[in-house]
């Protein structure tokens, strides 16, 4: 549904601006954004307000998922892929032999935030217990200190870089002496198409737990904080908590182009870089770069 | 006089024979066109068996055929990937069986009732608007499975989520119900009226001419009808993707989470890079579910074809 939606956006500003007058050098063109469901928000502010200050351009954003995106990016599909991850070296590999050269430039960074329903009495979590949920070792909320309730353990499918990114630093528990490459979701975990459904189905479920980027998290789920291991202190997920660098499960929100952009690409780039562009990332609800 | 009449009927035979040829011209041209309609719809097919063949069968040097039917591990991202699909099938054959178990019963009562028993006006009224169940699009289906089934699953069944097989089988009963329906009742009405008045000459109620003449003259009819819906039920994508809560065990009751062969191709076919493991082992599951589907419509046109020659007298 939302990959329709930024289109929708993106339709209703491409009708909507007729001729602002700071269009300045005439720029025109048009390309493609494709990939991250997390970047997609961003992308669509950042589109909109480039979109009326140069008129003559047209920018189209959908956000299926960050695999979604760098499949499109190899393929030739896209000008621009959105992730929520790096490439792989396989990927990249894969764009090489078919002629296209990935240049990687961090936009953004995002928190992600671990949610549960705001009648569940567990507060804080250590990332050890969060691999053993989505591993399915621990079934029921009271091995964490919770009620005697199954735990309903939800996940972004294969599509999402947010997948991706979670199963490496929070299920493998990468960077801690835990780490476990051989670690995977566990066969119980429901799989589900877009970051919305999940929060939705936390803010029905009482017993439900799942991992949206900051900018998703609503009134109607509740935020758990952090402990990188047993003995930190917990870490709310917050714009300034991730930016001081505090907050465990942070990551950085990517473009991808065919090598170095240029034009009307560069022109777009620059601007989600300028002190104008990262302002924007703020009210969206992501941590801008330094 | 005689002469006269010899050369009008000269000219008439003349005239019908320039007609005849315009009508050979034109008929043979409608012909060309027919052929070549119906020899595009065999070339698509045909591309559509070969493309999925070419691009799916290469996953088997990777995977052998036999654990990738009864493999049970599905981790086509992780490194190395590995493809096991046992759980989406036993997911999307659950999914069917609840579905066919709901809707056969219904679907064919409904059919009965307004072939056998409702007044004309009735008949003609309900039929088109149980048709336009199927005009409904499957996301559609898949919002009301959403935000009102799956809660209601939740609290009847006391479950931990409502995003489960049982949810997607009510709501893809839904969607095969009008197919049922539709053609059940087309064969109920296609039966001789002399079944039914020498039943009811022999002093039968109404009753016992639906149970004991009706349905099984149509028996063949009402099983084609079902075989249509099981296939429909079979091929549907977008509702079992947003209900069936997509978990990749084995599922052992429909009340649990799963994953339906279709939802693991709709979800994992974008993330696919064109020629990769994870892009062919998709393929194959799509040639799995292609000939599962051309089973069922097999078996349906086959039953299909009895039904008509039983009353072709």
């Amino acid at each position: 549904m939302l990959p329709l939606t930024a289109l929708f956006i993106a339709a209703i500003v491409l009708t909507g601006c007729g001729g602002t007058p700071e269009d300045e050098g005439g720029l025109s063109g048009s390309f493609r954004i494709i990939g991250s469901n997390t970047v997609e928000p961003l992308s669509v502010v950042w589109v909109e307000e480039f979109m009326k200050m140069h008129p003559n351009v047209r920018i189209a954003v959908s956000g299926p998922g960050s695999g979604v995106g760098i499949a499109a990016l190899i393929d030739g599909t896209t000008e621009v892929a959105q992730a929520s991850r790096e490439m792989k070296s396989k990927e990249v590999d894969q764009a090489k032999t078919k002629g296209v050269n990935p240049y990687e430039i961090q936009v953004a960074t995002d928190a992600l935030a671990v949610v549960v329903h705001p009648s569940n009495p567990v507060s804080e979590l250590a990332i050890a217990q969060l691999s053993a949920i989505f591993t399915n070792h621990i079934t029921n909320w009271k091995e964490v200190g919770g009620n005697d309730a199954p735990i309903v353990v939800i996940s972004r499918d294969t599509n999402s870089g947010t997948h991706v990114f979670f199963k490496e630093h929070v299920v493998q528990m990468k960077g801690l002496p835990t780490e476990d490459k051989s670690l995977e979701y566990g066969s119980g975990v429901l799989f589900l198409p877009s970051t919305k459904e999940g929060v939705d189905e936390v803010a029905r479920n009482p017993n439900a737990i799942f991992y949206p980027g900051l900018a998703y998290v609503t009134d109607e789920v509740q935020p758990l904080a952090i402990k990188k291991t047993a003995d930190d202190l917990g870490v709310q997920p917050s714009v300034e908590t991730a930016l001081a660098g505090s907050y465990p499960i942070a990551r950085p929100l990517l473009y991808y182009t065919d090598g170095e952009p240029t034009g009307v690409i560069k022109a777009f780039i620059d601007y989600c870089l300028s002190a104008n562009g990262q302002a924007k990332v703020t009210d969206v609800g992501y941590v801008p770069l330094e | 006089m005689l002469r006269q009449r010899v050369s009008a009927v000269a000219a008439e035979a003349s005239l019908e024979r320039g007609l005849r040829r315009r009508w050979r011209l034109g008929e043979k041209f409608i012909e060309g066109w027919i052929f070549l309609a119906g020899l595009l719809a065999i070339v698509v097919l045909l591309g559509i068996v070969g493309l999925l063949i070419k691009e799916g069968l290469p996953i088997f040097s990777h995977t052998p055929p036999w654990e990738f039917l009864f493999g049970t591990k599905w981790y086509p991202v992780s490194d190395p990937p590995t493809f096991g699909i046992m759980s989406f099938f036993v997911a999307t054959i659950m999914v069917t069986i609840v579905a066919t178990a709901i809707a056969v019963p219904v679907g064919v009562g409904c059919a009965a009732y307004l072939a056998e028993v409702a007044p004309l006006r009735i008949r003609e009224t309900v039929k088109p608007i149980i048709e336009l169940l199927a005009g409904i699009p499957s996301v559609v289906m898949g919002f009301i499975g959403l935000l009102l089934l799956s809660p209601l699953i939740q609290s009847v069944f006391n479950l931990n989520t409502g995003l489960c097989g049982l949810t997607a089988g009510i709501m893809l009963s839904l969607m095969s119900l009008p197919i049922i329906v539709s053609v059940s009742e087309d064969a109920l009405s296609a039966i001789p009226d002399e079944f039914r008045q020498a039943a009811y000459a022999l002093g039968a109620t109404k009753w016992e001419v639906v149970r004991h003449v009706s349905i099984p003259a149509a028996l063949s009819g009402i099983a084609a009808a079902i075989m249509l819906g099981v296939g429909r039920a079979i091929g549907e994508t977008m509702t079992v993707l947003m209900v069936a809560g997509g978990a990749l065990a084995v599922p052992i009751s429909p009340t649990e989470p799963m994953m339906p062969m279709t939802a693991a191709i709709a979800s994992g076919i974008g993330n696919a890079v064109r020629g990769g493991l994870q892009y062919q082992a998709l393929f194959a599951i799509g040639l799995l579910l292609f000939i599962m589907t051309l089973a069922v419509n097999l078996i349906a046109d086959r039953v299909m074809e009895r039904q008509k020659r039983k009353f072709a007298r």
